[in-house]
């Protein structure tokens, strides 16, 4: 009979498994089936799949509390090196092309199959006036024109969002082939070649149950990394994230424990949003026309215009890096003329202007649901602090960062891209490990450089600005591309490099080492034998705020402090086989935050390595407080040895595959 | 604002093993207390960490008691003020109450389809394994949204 520290093991082998239940795996659940149905004729079997999910996929992932707009929508009247090129300026002019180009092609399909399964997308009439989704105007598919809140933005009302993606995925491959509230934590490699994954293993957070999954092919898509930094609300509203709170960095750290190649981990993203709530800004700025100002009622980035000049070209496209927006505005917060505002009330007095007292109505409902739709946060702050958005302004605020790869930040996995853009086929730089590939396709869209392990959404480095549409194409992408690697592989048979019980105790260490200790103490949480990983994850928070660029020191960092900041967290992974957990529900935080641990470090350890301070706004180096082109514009990768614990990093070199100057051809008049 | 659960609306699920907030909680805070041991309120669930509370409201749109709701977050958000969601099938209510009692209230969609009727793979065709190695999804331009591109934008081609 399985108890607390003595769970059942149960092991299961399978072709495909996908790790993870948000819109990226979400994406690739529905494209999976048609291809496992007809690769079943060469396989002359059933492809056996598996999707496994910590939550539950109505509402996992970052769309779990809905979105107001779909961020990545092309259209017809742009072009995927449109946006290749929006991406890579945003990103300071290091990203992947063949990955954000090959996106922009196939991105639109999904987003037509979300309003086929019936999400609700806004529409504009014949007469240019916005109709909400309910109203059954022409559906995008069949050429209806969606309501742009910025170029690539369309609003939708998108509570159910998830719920609906999830619902066509959950059919699409069947209930028998989901198992949720299973954390996987920790990928496995195969025996007899290092170089490729054979499974995976984690646990039940609800039952005494441990999983082991065999497979020839894994999906890895479990999102982002949150709480690394000290978040601002230390309280209650630490959970007030921006990004969501359950993302823990599992994609990143189970991928470099794998041996995978991660790129640009010194990327992060700072948002600026609505102060403490976090309330999406987007909408306001493009679609309401919003202006942010500091406490004199003057336009940040037009008094510090100037300092976009410093950052030739990026500060001189039509829009500005995002980083550097926050670079304009941090001045004005440095030198004492914050707070910073978004002026609502002259914004929605200017709308009523032009407005009949039906579309006034309309225009504050809009408003509401914006906050509503993916953020009933922000509008708990608002009826706390009484603030009506036409009567009185709200405090705008740069957040704590974030790691992720799918929204405007582009820190991940070096993944496999498309062969059919033009992407180089080898590598100029020197110092990439030799059983690197060289060029940026190695067979498999989405492999990473692990044989069988693939990856989508905030897994995919180099290529930000997919957002959750982006992420459903790009599982998408993946999911076929596993089958064909299925069907090449066909005689392989997985075997793991560790055994099952090594992998038990491994797993279930918080929970043994807290029945060894836990009666050494009358205070269950204070013990020197063990430490809880509600602790653990306040020492992270507060090495990575006060010496890796937290907003404890207004995002800036140098190579001494990054030298103090190894040592502890060197300690810090080292009593990480010391947390505890006294429940299933901690066991899950346990492996959470070692998650969070081993990405922080990545963050490091690349800062460290990039000998400039490529995203003014999102960090600075003190010490090198420059863009160098001519020595930086280059990836910045690394591979982790889990045996050492260490990471090896280096650079491979950057190369453009659609014109960026174009993006400059309006300032150069 | 953390989530909380009215003591006089929880019935627990009637007793099921597991309550629908415990089912859907993104973040596995919802716990059912079974016994009453962990808040003196047996049958009842509660959220076991309420600074780990995202807001997400699942658990309040998915309670069939309407037994959730949210208390602003004390460490900001002065006190007074609720946001409470009634979820149909089609449409989301929003009853938004100030600090200072001023009332609003607003209704959106949520979707066009009823739950559940999603057909996923209705009068899509069958991939086609010629074209696994292709750009495009089974049912290239079935949506008619594959962008092919201007290829002269392809500077390497």
């Amino acid at each position: 009979m399985a108890e607390f520290g003595n769970p059942d093991v149960i092991q299961e082998e399978v072709d495909i498994l996908m790790i993870g239940g948000g819109m990226a795996c979400c994406g690739a659940a529905y494209e999976i089936m048609p291809w496992a149905k007809q690769a079943e004729a060469a396989l002359g079997r059933e492809l056996k799949i598996k999707l496994v999910d910590k939550a539950a996929m109505d509402r996992s992932g970052a769309v779990a509390q809905g979105l107001s707009a779909i961020n990545t929508y092309i259209g017809s009247e742009q072009d995927p090196a449109d946006y290749a090129r929006m991406v890579s300026n945003d990103l300071m002019g290091i990203t992947r092309d063949d990955l954000a180009y090959d996106l922009g092609r196939h991105v639109d399909e999904s987003v037509h199959l979300f309003e086929e399964w019936g999400l609700p997308i806004w529409k504009l009439d014949e007469n240019g006036e916005r109709h909400d989704g309910s109203k059954g105007l022409t559906p995008l598919k069949d050429g209806g024109k969606p309501v742009r809140s910025g170029k690539w933005q369309i609003m939708i009302n998108g509570e159910s969002y998830k719920w609906i993606v999830a619902e066509a995925a959950k059919k699409a491959i069947g209930i028998e082939r989901i198992q949720e509230r299973v954390f996987i934590v920790k990928l496995v490699n195969d025996k007899n070649d290092p170089s490729r994954v054979a499974g995976a293993a984690g646990f039940s957070v609800r039952d005494h149950k441990l999983y082991i999954y065999k497979a020839k092919a894994i999906l890895l898509a479990a999102g982002g990394c949150v709480n690394i930094f000290r978040p601002r609300s230390v309280g209650e509203g630490t959970g007030r994230a921006w990004y969501p709170v359950w993302n823990s960095g599992s994609t990143y750290t189970m991928a470099a424990e794998a041996g995978a190649e991660l790129t640009l981990m010194e990327n992060r993203f700072v948002p600026t949003r609505f102060k403490d709530g976090y309330g999406p800004v987007g909408a306001w700025f493009l679609l309401f026309k919003s202006k942010a100002t500091n406490a004199f009622g003057e336009l940040y980035m037009v008094r510090n215009k100037e300092m976009l000049d410093d950052y030739p070209p990026y500060g001189k496209a039509a829009v500005p890096a995002s980083c550097l927006r926050n670079h304009l505005m941090l001045k004005e917060m440095k030198e004492g003329r914050g707070p910073i505002w978004m002026d609502t009330v002259t914004a929605l007095a200017d709308l009523r202007e032009t407005l009949s007292p039906r579309e006034v109505k309309h225009l504050e409902a809009e408003a509401w649901e914006d906050f509503l739709d993916m953020c009933v946060g922000q509008c708990g702050i608002w009826v706390g602090e009484n603030i009506e958005p036409e009567k009185k302004n709200s405090e705008l605020m740069p957040t704590e960062p974030y790691l992720l790869g799918s929204h405007s930040g582009c820190c991940g996995i070096w993944t496999s891209g498309p062969d059919d853009v033009g992407a180089p086929t080898s590598e100029t730089e020197t110092g990439v490990p030799a059983h690197l590939p060289s060029g940026w396709n190695w067979g498999y869209r989405g492999m990473t450089t692990v044989k069988g392990l693939f990856t989508a959404g905030d897994g995919v480095g180099a290529s930000g600005h997919k957002f959750s549409s982006g992420s459903h194409a790009e599982g998408r992408m993946a999911a076929k591309a596993m089958v064909k690697y299925v069907l090449d592989n066909k005689d392989y048979v997985p075997e793991l490099d560790t055994s099952v019980d090594d992998l038990v105790t491994e797993i279930y260490r918080p929970v043994r080492t807290y029945l060894e200790h836990k009666d050494y103490t009358t205070a269950i949480d204070v013990n020197p034998h063990y430490i809880t990983p509600k602790m653990l994850q306040f020492r992270l928070q507060k090495i990575m705020d006060e010496y890796v660029a937290g907003v404890a020191t207004y995002y800036t960092t140098n190579e001494h402090m990054m030298a103090v900041a190894e040592e502890k967290l060197g300690m810090l992974k080292e009593d990480a086989e010391k947390m505890r957990a006294k429940d299933l529900h901690e066991l899950l935080r346990a492996w959470e935050n070692y998650h969070r641990i081993l990405t922080a470090e990545a963050h490091m350890k690349h800062i460290q390595f990039r000998q400039e301070s490529r995203y003014p706004g999102f960090y600075y180096r003190a010490d090198k407080n420059f863009v160098d082109e001519e020595n930086w514009h280059c990836f910045v990768n690394s591979i982790y040895d889990k045996t050492t614990k260490q990471w090896t990093c280096f650079k491979r070199a950057h190369v453009d595959l659609v014109d960026k100057s174009k993006l400059f051809k309006a300032a150069a008049h | 604002m953390p989530t909380f659960v009215r003591t006089d609306k929880c019935d627990g699920c009637k007793g099921q093993d597991k309550t629908a907030c415990m089912y859907i909680c993104p973040h596995d805070l919802m716990k059912l207390d079974k016994d009453g041991s962990d808040t003196g309120h047996a049958m009842k669930s509660y959220n076991q960490e309420p600074e780990q509370c995202w807001e997400c409201y699942s658990c309040v749109k998915i309670c069939p008691q309407n037994a959730i709701e949210a208390r602003h977050y004390a460490d900001v958000v002065p006190l007074g003020g609720s946001v409470q969601p009634l979820r149909g099938s089609d449409s989301i209510m929003w009853t938004i109450k100030f600090r200072n009692g001023t009332l609003k209230r607003f209704k959106f969609p949520i979707r066009t389809t009823p739950e559940g009727s999603i057909e996923p793979y209705a009068g899509k065709p069958d991939a086609d394994m010629s074209k696994i190695t292709q750009p495009g999804f089974f049912n290239h331009m079935e949506q008619n949204g594959y962008r092919v591109g201007d290829p002269s934008e392809l500077l390497r081609k």
